[in-house]
């Protein structure tokens, strides 16, 4: 493992005057990514500021039923909130869904968006990544890939974004607060991450020394009728092939409002804005949401060994509707 | 037979206690003086030559004590075995492959070095796809552990094409990685008297033997310390570089070395399952009386070792048909070299077989137990020998009976609950009964507490208490009354826990020794410990009825399966599994070992798989977030329930081995099941869900 200092940040803004200061040093939350990444040499850090102690811990429920929630707020809590649990039920059961309950109990909501892509050659320093060392060219595309994004890659890269909290919380319309040298930006979730483009070794909008204080949730009146549907290769532990972040409204059996997000399928988590106009007006039907999923994967490239990929996203995204919908 | 008394008690485990406080110490956590550690440099390329290694970075860091490679290594003594010979050669022979290694003051120090060491090589084209057609395959001279490579009988082809229904299909297994809890570890200390090791392993004689063949030692010189061993699964059977290279450091370094492989290196160093492609034809008549049987396997080795698996020997035992062939062929890759892996030909080619039975049970519309049933043979079908025992009938309708397999509409895609397809599936297992030379030793005093030492592991079987339980019963003395020694080298000599033959052959040993033991005493003292005690010693040779009879563990497993008719994913929320293995000598440990096989099995059918990147002759998911294992949450309920055998010809006990047949047809009954459930037939394991949505 590559040497490094490690510091407690005791305050915001030391934390990031210190890292701004360091250009390869990194933010340490709950460092169930990170350290991982350190030890297969992948992230190699020469300072660590670890801003898990920073008082970024609460969960505040706004008047109007949003909620903002810290940035060092733990996975666990988050998913147990009452309000999430009741009001935003596609978050709790997406945080839930996602890795085991130790890693839950250390990983933070900021940790969780700014995780990196699980892609196996990503993780291995001995074979080309134009993520980890751009330029090196992409082994995943003619290789191994039948976990890789069918929506929105590049010839550089095929990455997935594998946060599942991250794909609620762009169906939940959520913000990013970022606090920098420049001071805070509020950045829209669904912007939050980038798509690879040619430049896959950026993962996020974010500058270096940007400090994530908070996430915030808008009202949603029918954040109650939402839900997150996982499909993944065994039963828990594993990461999503495809899910599905979805709240549904529905009127006299038509959809009078949806917010609908996949996982698992791109470099980012994928607002499916195509199908989610598609579907505002329109009877809330087993063919009028296959009709949605088709037009938004109407625009996927698959590759040889993830084109599953394609008809999972479709059937998943159907089923999670209807159930919601309560259409049987 | 011995007179159970505390054989087939119920009993704890005697180190239960000391593993969950921490106290029981493996071998990483073994204190050692003035210890420094080890971290290996890894080849990049799967073959071709190191042409030059700069090592000053690693040397001129602060805490490095070594650097090893092929210049300055020890040289090992013993050419037998290529694959030990670590360090010995520019050569690459695959991708993975030790090419350097440092000793450092702190683990992180000799990983950081290692990193910094930089290696440059003429690489070479690679070969690393095994393919039914590749231009090298050959046949062995023997399958695993000796064999015979083909067998033939009748004229099977000709059986084929007269046969009123026949199938002829090609099933196929990936490559599959022995993952136990501990990874391997190994610590050596020099002194002047040789080498002592506390090692990780199945078995501490055979680890003594390697270690002292490669460094040119007498084997009294070599100990092997081994009281703890976090499960094996057949990759700590045999001797691994690591090991070798691990003496060789604390040799070169002039202190005691430490190393444990990571998890990410239990993908290259320690073996693996081989993948196989089996071609499965059966012919039979229309009442389901099987004509011709053939199994025809492929598989592969390394170029600089030859492991061929016996994919296809329990097809020459398990149905009668009088026309009959199996045949194994490897290929040679540029890849490490495979061992055994649970139940190594039994586990894959019982997939095959077991999937083909079932295949041609819908041929012929006949129940796939019934079609077992009516091809159960009277005697070992290509040795002629009567069986010892076989229970394979009766576990199957004891387990029809308990999984109400009676009420089963054999119609494939039938049965719906909500979004769940829902299907049954049955499977035979089964495991050779053996059993090797052994010694033991038993001491007594004068308070008449007694004393049971052996070269025996437990690699968290059970052992520590159940061969406790043997001795009790063969001293006729309660359970409390002996202790037990194992996991030494410098006990007295025994095979390792592997073949599910450790307990018969250790147990068999203890029984003489007890023999002995009680005889001396009776005749010699009349009965009464002379003031310094008493000891004898007992050993157990070949089993001679080995000759006479056909011997093997049999089981019949059920499963039933749920797919989700949206996404393909398979839940199994029921196992049942009913063995027939003789005596079960401890019911606790023994219904934990066939419950992990099952689960394994279940694991092999649903998850397990090694994904190789051609391009690079390396593997791409060694890791546990993306090498599959089945969770908690994947394993629903197993029964595990076995029916009574007396099988006075395998050993004193009656007990056959239960460490392997427990995994054998477990994924077979599940590829059936999710047949049964959704109608398409997974020949191709893993059954994942991408093959089940069209």
């Amino acid at each position: 493992m590559n040497p490094f200092r490690y510091e407690r940040a005791t305050d915001p803004h030391s934390a990031i005057t210190t890292l701004t200061a360091s250009p390869h040093g990194a933010y340490l939350g709950g460092g169930t990514n990170l350290v991982d990444l350190m030890k297969l040499g992948v992230a190699t850090p020469d300072l660590l500021v670890d801003v898990a102690r920073l008082p970024y811990d609460r969960i505040v429920v706004r008047p109007d039923g949003g909620v903002n929630i810290g940035a060092a707020v733990k996975n666990s809590d988050l998913a147990a909130h009452r309000t999430i649990r009741t009001h935003y039920p596609v978050l709790s059961q997406a945080l839930l869904s996602g890795a085991s309950g130790q890693l839950r109990n250390l990983a933070s909501t900021g940790g969780n968006l700014l995780q990196r892509t699980r892609c196996l050659y990503f993780q291995d320093v001995t074979k080309p990544c134009n993520k980890r060392e751009p330029g090196s060219g992409c082994s995943a595309r003619e290789g191994y890939h039948r976990n890789l994004a069918i929506l929105g890659a590049s010839e550089a890269c095929i990455a997935t974004h594998p946060s599942d909290m991250a794909v609620a919380l762009a169906a939940l319309d959520a913000t990013v607060h970022v606090q920098g040298t420049g001071g805070e930006r509020v950045i829209p979730l669904v912007d939050f991450h980038r798509l690879p483009g040619d430049a896959p070794q950026r993962d996020t909008v974010l500058q270096h020394g940007d400090l994530i204080t908070s996430v915030e949730i808008p009202a949603c009146p029918f954040g109650a009728r939402s839900a997150y549907r996982k499909v993944r290769d065994r039963a828990s532990y594993a990461f999503a092939l495809v899910s599905v972040a979805a709240a549904l409204d529905v009127m006299d059996g038509s959809v009078r409002d949806i917010r609908l997000a996949l996982g698992g399928v791109a470099h980012k988590p994928w607002r499916a804005t195509r199908a989610e106009a598609a579907l505002r007006g329109a009877p809330a039907t087993a063919e009028s949401f296959g009709r949605a999923a088709d037009e938004e994967l109407a625009h996927a490239q698959p590759l040889a060994q993830n084109a599953f990929k394609v008809t999972l996203a479709r059937n998943v995204i159907v089923r999670t509707l209807l159930d919601l919908a309560e259409v049987r | 037979m011995l007179a159970a008394r505390s054989i087939g008690a119920s009993i704890d485990r005697v180190d239960g206690p000391l593993k969950v406080t921490g106290a029981a110490r493996y071998t990483f956590e073994q204190p050692v003086e003035n210890v420094a550690y080890l971290a290996v440099l890894q080849s990049t390329i799967a073959k071709g030559r190191i042409t030059a290694i700069d090592a000053a970075a690693a040397r001129a860091m602060p805490g490095v004590v070594e650097v090893l490679t092929h210049e300055n290594a020890v040289r090992i003594a013993s050419d037998d075995d290529e694959a030990l010979r670590v360090l010995q050669t520019d050569a690459v022979a695959y991708c993975g492959q030790v090419v350097a290694a440092v000793v450092a003051e702190t683990p992180e120090v000799a990983v950081e070095a290692a990193a910094r060491i930089a290696v440059r090589y003429d690489e070479q084209p690679h070969d690393v796809v095994l393919r039914a057609d590749h231009p090298s395959l050959y046949k062995p001279p023997k399958v695993n552990p000796n064999f015979e490579t083909d067998t033939h009988q009748g004229d099977v082809d000709r059986a084929l094409a007269d046969a009123p229904v026949s199938i002829d299909h090609t099933y196929v297994t990936p490559h599959y990685h022995n993952n136990p809890l501990e990874m391997h570890a190994t610590i050596a200390t020099w002194s002047d008297d040789g080498v002592t090791l506390y090692d990780t392993n199945q078995g501490p004689h055979g680890i003594r033997d390697d270690v002292a063949k490669a460094f040119g030692l007498q084997p009294e010189r070599v100990r092997i310390i081994s009281p703890y061993v976090g499960g094996g699964f057949g990759s700590k059977a045999f001797t691994h570089p690591h090991v070798i290279l691990t003496v060789m450091a604390a040799k070169l370094a002039g202190r005691p070395v430490k190393y444990q492989l990571s998890r990410r290196q239990m993908f290259a160093l320690v073996g693996y399952r081989t993948p196989t492609i089996q071609r499965v034809q059966l012919g039979a008549q229309n009442d389901g009386t099987l004509t011709a049987i053939a199994h025809d396997v492929i598989e592969q080795t390394s170029t600089i070792e030859e492991f061929a698996e016996q994919t296809a020997v329990a097809t020459r035992m398990m149905y009668a048909a009088p026309n009959r062939r199996t045949t194994h062929r490897l290929a040679r890759l540029d890849l490490p070299s495979p061992t055994i892996f649970r139940a190594p030909g039994e586990c894959p080619g019982m997939f095959a077989l077991e999937c083909a039975i079932d295949e041609l049970a819908n041929e012929l519309g006949i129940d796939p137990v019934e079609l077992r049933m009516r091809n159960e043979p009277a005697v070992d079908p290509e040795t002629k020998h009567p069986f010892s025992s076989r229970g394979l009938v009766a576990c199957l309708r004891d387990g029809a009976q308990r999984f109400g397999w009676d009420e089963r509409d054999p119609r494939p895609r039938e049965r719906l609950d909500g979004r769940w397809l829902i299907g049954t599936g049955v499977a035979a297992s089964t495991y050779p009964t053996r059993r090797r030379p052994s010694q033991a030793l038993i001491r007594v005093d004068r308070d008449g507490h007694y004393a049971a030492l052996i070269g025996a592991s437990d690699i968290g079987t059970g052992t520590w208490t159940a061969l406790r339980q043997i001795a009790a019963d063969a001293l006729e003395v309660p359970f409390e009354r002996v202790e037990l020694q194992i996991g030494d080298s410098a006990l007295p000599k025994a095979p390792s826990a592997g073949g599910s033959m450790g307990l018969a052959s250790w147990g068999t040993a203890i029984c003489d020794a007890a023999d002995k033991l009680r005889a001396r005493l009776r005749d010699d003292f009349g009965g009464v410990v002379p003031a310094d005690g008493l000891e004898a010693y007992g050993e157990a040779g070949e089993n001679h009825f080995a000759k006479q009879y056909s011997m093997h563990a049999f089981g019949a497993q059920f499963a039933e399966v749920r797919v989700d008719v949206d996404t393909g994913e398979v839940r199994v929320p029921r196992l049942l599994g009913v063995f027939a293995v003789g005596r079960v000598v401890n019911a606790k440990t023994g219904r934990s070992q066939l419950l992990g096989g099952m689960t394994m099995g279940l694991s092999m059918a649903l998850h397990e798989e090694s994904i190789l990147d051609a391009r690079f002759g390396d593997y791409t998911n060694r890791d546990f977030a993306e090498y599959h294992i089945a969770v908690n949450a994947d394993v629903g309920r197993i029964d595990v329930e076995w029916i009574d055998e007396q099988d006075p010809y395998v050993n004193p006990m009656g007990a056959k081995g239960i460490g392997e047949v427990g995994i054998v047809g477990t994924a077979a009954a599940i590829a059936n099941a999710v047949y049964h459930a959704t109608g398409i037939r997974i020949r191709e394991l893993p059954v994942r869900l991408d093959k089940l949505i069209g």
